[in-house]
């Protein structure tokens, strides 16, 4: 089976990498819950990349593989080659004074990391890949 | 992502279909940044047709929230599917919205 996907930075995109997933996924029949958690967590990366990473740019593209380790344990890997996400400077949201003032984003890496058993961001200067780990049995 | 209205009397029903994600959660801010919308005094959203929501679509009631709570305006969810209604309870924003089971009971709620 098909296990990459390429797409360029528009945000209807998103829609076909969800597709992929959950049709990658389908096999393994999974709780509906669980399923949607798990495209939900790659669309928030994927959306992140194409929107802040790469500003919406067409004519860039990200690239998402889809691997299963040592039977139990789900891989996504998604590579792209725009502006880097700095961990470092990453804060968890307080939900509480998002509503307070309004604010839109900054929830979406939350749902990523309550979502996922391991997430790595790593960058060799040109390349950034994001690794979503999850367990499934 | 299809929004469509239904007024009655000072309640506007709003009936999500389709999926809320980063593209399709623009049209909801605008929906919900509609000045009319502030003439209401309760806001019932239908969400049996809502299949998907990211934190884009949570985003966007979120950002919200505070100025309906502030008009004392009523935002209540119903008919809301379990995957979608996860994704809420993930960042513990059940607690913090109303969320019912059905139209009756969102009424009932309204009404208090």
């Amino acid at each position: 089976m098909n296990n990459s996907i390429r797409v360029n930075c528009t945000k209807k995109n998103l829609k076909t990498i969800r597709d992929f997933v959950t049709e990658y996924l389908h096999a393994l029949s999974l709780t509906d819950i669980l399923l949607n958690q798990i495209v939900l967590a790659v669309d928030e990366i994927c959306a992140n990349l194409i929107i802040h990473a790469n500003h919406e740019d067409p004519s860039k593209y990200i690239v998402l593989r889809i691997m299963q380790e040592r039977e139990n344990t789900l891989k996504f890997e998604i590579s792209d080659e725009g502006v880097a996400f700095e961990r470092a400077n990453y804060k968890e949201p307080d939900i509480q004074e998002n509503i307070r003032l309004g604010k839109k984003g900054g929830v979406g890496i939350a749902l990523v990391n309550r979502i996922m058993d391991k997430v790595e961001f790593r960058s060799n200067g040109t390349q950034n890949t994001c690794l979503l780990y999850k367990k499934i049995k | 992502m299809k929004i469509t209205h239904e007024i009655k009397e000072n309640t506007i029903i709003m009936t999500l279909d389709g999926e809320l994600d980063a593209s399709s959660s623009v049209l909801l801010d605008e929906e919900l940044s509609d000045p009319e919308i502030m003439e209401y005094s309760k806001i019932l959203v239908d969400c049996k047709n809502l299949h998907y929501i990211s934190s884009a679509g949570l985003g966007v009631f979120i950002s919200h929230l505070q100025r309906f709570e502030d008009a004392q305006i009523k935002l209540i969810f119903y008919n809301m599917q379990d995957k979608v209604r996860n994704v809420f309870e993930i960042l513990g924003l059940d607690l913090l919205m109303t969320i019912v089971s059905d139209y009756e009971e969102a009424r009932s709620i309204a009404n208090e």
